[in-house]
């Protein structure tokens, strides 16, 4: 019997904690959003989500054969991404387009960087980005949401979104249940708290960077003079505090790390939403404190059991 | 100095895992295995300096006789565990793969008592550890430090506390829960023995709240006159791995915390097993050295799981023919607990003083997952029970960056398991760490060298 036993290091007990089941439990923590966006602009959503899922999925297969690593789709990141990258886009976006932006966030962002783990943007987001600058109008093209207040119309199809629209278009309830313009993920702010609260539950995420992130928004928007609420729960705020910035990858592992990255991600958002002429603000502030990370988490070493400092004079 | 007080409930702890207990021996009354026909007996069975045998080939041994010892102060004697013959004094593969010279001793079956043994005279502190000295014992936990060692306290410490680890947090081991539930009395006046030699007047004995009835047979006994001063008591502590790691214990029933680098004196604490303060209270009464140990023979492969009561030095597959032998071809057996203990190539080796547990796991309970890549969840963080960062850690030792791995106080990881054992990417965290680690006390070894003028 000797030569069938197992040698390794210890420990010999594993947890059932896994890459791909985190995967699952985003997937399921859209899926809300998901439902939400067929719900809002109809079943075209659901193409442009299946388009994106299915990009992402087959891109990340081929450039690993193509690297010659093994397949990892397995674990269902691509699956995240496709996903992500599909809530961020409007409803009548070009399937072509929307395809580019999975080439952009699967190949540039994430395979060419190692794969999993080792990017330091967040590939949905930076696709997106790429996208807005390229083709600006297209992504800026939001077709009308069922049920959305007439006042906000643009013209027979289309309305402004939220935090383009005139104060007083949109009340709090419309924004609450996604009657309003804007990319097909974002628009309903109960699905999105929903999927936030079903990951902190499944302990996927900590409350630490939505949590901070909208705290640090609402104070920012009060110092600057807007409606805190209103801006909460308008655009892709919580679509990008409860998504996108909770990124394991793009985020700080260490826990006064997420607190000052999700402290920065609330300022510039806000920042950006009441002095640049961008529509938004969510997306620049995120990337721009992911790239960030490595030096808030070397700032933010936690203090290991029995750490004493040295006193000031003490030897060694 | 100020009065100690005992806490109400444990102090707070970070991090550690949920570990499935699986303690399936708990209820079960242990058992006496029968002297077996032949013991090996390592010159290694504790941390510090190897004995040397003190028989030959040839010679006749009793029961109880020292048969090595060694001259160093961290070391603790070997006595005979069966009587016989010393059959053969040759080098055996240890669990770690070191080879260790063993005196193998042919047992007579007579159990002949040696005619030295005599309950040992201890009026004061220093007779106590020439005894515990002379007993051979060593911390019955698991890692075999030589208790007599311990319990020389340097004078400028200031040791307040006792601490009594019934923790017993790893998975399936009971041997501890066990020596409560059949010794209590012995646990009780081995404590107060120490206890007023070492001049010591709080004493904290730590357990797990998964064992209440451990719990109760304890109180029962310190809430009674022995302790009139009640200076002992039972403190419950949460049923979390690693909450019997020393540091983790002393935080837990003191709030203190043990410096970097430092011991449990450092934090005014003695820690010591249960099952070694209770072999103290016999030894004092019969003057018996160790000779023998409970140990939890478990897994999803035994037959029978039970604690088994072995002499020291019994074959290990001797051990499982005892308990009804293997279910199936088991995956991996494993000396100590799955969390830290070490797997074993085969089952041609030996019971040491120090071992508390032979698991034989099946492929489902022990499953290997091939590591994928680090997802960056930050959950070995939020696991890591001494708050460092695993995956720095590991990264640092793959790059064999020694400054990275000191700044991120490689040295301070206990090697729980918490951290491989928590993340989903089935990185292998503290196999790496333990090479950091390695690395880090080769370029010290080498500084040291270097200082001296050595050649190297
Ligand atoms: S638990 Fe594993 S995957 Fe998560 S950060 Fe640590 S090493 Fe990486
Ligand atoms: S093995 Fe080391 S690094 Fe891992 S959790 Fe335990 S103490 Fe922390």
């Amino acid at each position: 019997m000797e030569s069938k036993l197992h040698v390794s290091s210890s420990p010999h007990f594993k947890g059932n904690n896994s890459t791909r089941r985190i995967m699952l439990d985003v997937i399921i923590a859209l899926c809300p959003a998901a439902i939400a966006a067929c719900v809002i602009f109809g079943l075209r959503s659901m193409v442009l989500i299946g388009v994106c899922v299915s990009t992402c999925v087959l891109l990340e297969y081929a450039s690993r054969k193509i690297m010659k690593r093994d397949t990892t789709i397995g674990d269902l990141s691509a699956v995240v991404t496709g996903l992500l990258l599909a809530l961020n886009l409007p409803v009548d976006i070009n399937p072509l387009i929307a395809m580019f932006g999975c080439l952009i966030a699967i190949v540039v962002v994430k395979q060419m960087f190692g794969g999993i783990g080792m990017n330091f943007v967040n590939p949905a987001l930076a696709a997106r980005i790429v996208l807005l600058v390229s083709f600006p109008s297209a992504m800026m093209h939001w077709v009308t949401a069922a049920g959305a207040p007439a006042a906000a119309q643009i013209d027979a199809t289309t309305s402004a979104t939220p935090l383009a629209a005139a104060p007083g278009v949109y009340s709090y309830i419309d924004l609450l249940i996604g009657r309003c313009g804007g990319s097909i993920g974002e628009v309903c702010a109960v699905a999105l708290i929903l999927g936030g609260i079903y990951l902190v539950v499944r302990r996927v995420i900590s409350p630490i960077i939505p949590c901070v992130y909208l705290a640090t928004a609402a104070l920012m928007s009060l110092i600057v003079g807007l409606d805190p609420l209103y801006q909460l729960l308008s655009g892709g705020l919580l679509l990008g505090a409860i998504f996108m910035a909770t990124d394991y990858t793009t985020s700080p592992v260490t826990k006064w790390g997420k607190v000052i990255f999700a402290v920065g991600c609330g300022f510039f958002t806000i920042l950006l939403r009441a002095y640049s002429n961008m529509p938004e603000g969510v997306s620049f502030s995120i990337l721009l404190m992911n790239i960030l990370v490595p030096h808030i988490e070397r700032l933010t070493t936690p203090r290991t059991l029995g750490y004493v400092k040295k006193a000031k004079g003490e030897k060694k | 100095m100020a009065e100690l007080s005992f806490p109400k409930r444990p102090y707070r702890t970070k991090g550690g895992v949920h570990a499935p207990h699986n303690k399936n021996t708990a209820h079960k009354e242990s058992v006496m295995m029968p002297v077996p026909a032949i013991v090996a007996l390592p010159m290694t069975q504790h941390i510090g300096a190897p004995c040397k045998p003190m028989v030959k080939v040839g010679d006749t041994v009793d029961v109880g006789q020292q048969i090595a010892g060694s001259d160093a102060f961290v070391s603790a004697p070997i006595h005979a565990s069966v009587s016989g013959k010393v059959k053969k004094i040759d080098k055996i593969t240890m669990p770690d793969g070191s080879k260790v010279e063993a005196v193998f001793i042919e047992s007579d079956g007579e159990q002949r008592l040696s005619p030295d043994i005599k309950p040992p005279k201890v009026d004061s502190l220093s007779d106590l550890i020439t005894a515990v000295r002379n007993s051979g014992l060593v911390g019955l936990g698991g890692a075999g430090f030589p208790t007599a060692v311990k319990l020389n306290i340097p004078s400028d410490k200031n040791v307040d506390t006792l601490i009594i680890n019934v923790a017993e947090c790893e998975p399936y081991i009971t041997s501890d829960h066990r020596e409560i539930l059949e010794n209590s009395w012995d646990v009780i006046s081995g404590i107060i023995t120490v206890k007023e030699f070492l001049n010591i007047h709080r004493v904290i004995i730590g357990i797990e709240n998964n064992k209440p009835d451990a719990i109760k047979a304890l109180r029962e006994i310190a809430d009674s006159s022995i302790d009139p001063e009640d200076e002992i008591r039972v403190l419950p502590i949460k049923a979390t791995y690693p909450q019997g790691a020393e540091k983790i214990l002393i935080k837990a029933c003191t709030g203190r915390e043990v410096p970097v680098g430092g011991l449990p004196s450092d934090a005014g604490c003695l820690v010591m097993n249960v099952g070694s303060i209770a072999f103290i209270s016999r030894y004092l009464k019969t003057g018996i050295p160790l000779i023998s140990r409970r140990l939890t023979v478990d897994g999803g492969c035994i037959e029978n799981p039970v604690n088994v009561i072995v002499p020291i030095g019994t074959p290990i597959k001797e051990v499982i023919d005892f308990v009804g032998g293997y279910k199936e071809q088991p995956y991996k057996l494993i000396m100590g607990g799955p969390m830290m203990g070490i797997s074993l190539p085969n089952d041609d080796l030996y019971v040491l003083k120090q071992n508390n547990a032979i698991l034989a796991l099946s492929e489902k309970e022990a499953k290997y997952n091939e590591p994928t890549a680090c997802i960056r969840c930050g959950k070995c963080l939020d696991a890591c029970p001494m708050r460092l960062q695993p995956l720095e850690l590991a990264n640092a030792a793959n790059r064999g960056d020694i400054d990275a791995l000191k700044a991120y106080n490689a040295m301070n990881c206990m090697e729980c398991g918490c951290c491989s054992f928590t993340c989903p990417a089935k990185r292998h965290l503290v196999q790496n760490i333990r090479m950091g680690k390695a690395l880090i006390q080769k370029a010290k070894r080498d500084e040291i060298a270097a200082n001296k003028g050595g050649k190297k």
